[in-house]
């Protein structure tokens, strides 16, 4: 089993971008790999909790990320820094996340056999 | 050393995958083994054997085939992020109801788990542009 890491930097909306990282980490736990899934910058918009993407013919995001821990990913982070910046508290997110520092960041990432930038 | 290529750049849009290609290439001369490239995001466009360039401009997509036959590689293209773009084999037109292909000859159309499994097997991934 390697472990993986999937780095996420970009909004739920507005690019492909975010479905693209998440799918890639569902595949990585569907072929039995440690997976975590790391967002970073605006990707930590991904948790807010009451999206409602059908005006813009989009599904919701918040939905499919809510499905990883039943697709046993069960690591997901989240940058502190990032949550910060955007003032988002742990009640706005739509499921609970680990938040780490940037020395944390520089750990998981070192911690791992292969990282992916999506 | 074993290397797995990831490409998501659109090789219009970016430089992202003549970069890969270029990579990829001295990889091969370098004597390393590439164990699969695979095509993602928007770098599934590197492999559309439609794309028509200029005849003073370089077509990377028909570099793509020209690098990966003459060198047999292993070549995926993610077949969700393809079909929802356009490119696509006879088999997956018709099976939306439709016609024609735009695939190149030297790749074929799978699944994210290609991209996992040949990246637990190489040394190195390596990824080529993405999202800004």
């Amino acid at each position: 089993m390697s472990r993986l890491l999937i780095i996420s930097r970009q909004a739920p909306y507005g690019s492909s971008a975010a479905r693209e990282a998440l799918e890639l980490a569902l595949a990585g736990a569907l072929f039995d790999q440690q997976v975590s899934l790391l967002l970073l910058d605006d990707a930590v918009f991904q948790l807010v909790a009451g999206q409602n993407p059908a005006a813009i013919q989009q599904k919701n995001h918040g939905a499919m990320l809510q499905s990883l821990p039943m697709y046993d990913v069960e690591n997901l982070y989240a940058s502190e820094r990032s949550l910060n910046e955007r003032g988002l508290e742990p009640s706005d997110l739509i499921l609970p996340v680990k938040s780490l520092s940037t020395a944390e960041i520089q750990k998981l990432i070192s911690e791992q056999d292969k990282v992916f930038h999506v | 050393m074993k290397f797995t290529i990831v490409v998501q750049a659109d090789p219009l849009a970016s430089q992202g995958s003549e970069t890969a290609l270029r990579f990829t290439r001295a990889a091969l001369a370098a004597g390393h083994q590439i164990m699969r490239i695979f095509f993602y995001s928007e770098g599934v466009h590197s492999a559309n054997r439609l794309a028509l360039a200029p005849q003073d401009e370089a077509c990377v997509p028909d570099q793509w085939q020209q690098l990966i036959s003459e060198h047999q590689l292993d070549a995926v293209v993610c077949i969700a992020a393809a079909v929802r773009r356009g490119v696509v084999n006879e088999t997956e037109t018709r099976r939306y109801g439709k016609t024609g292909s735009s695939l190149i000859d030297s790749a074929e159309l799978s699944g994210l788990g290609q991209l996992i499994a040949a990246s637990v097997d190489s040394d190195r991934v390596v990824t080529f542009g993405g999202h800004r």
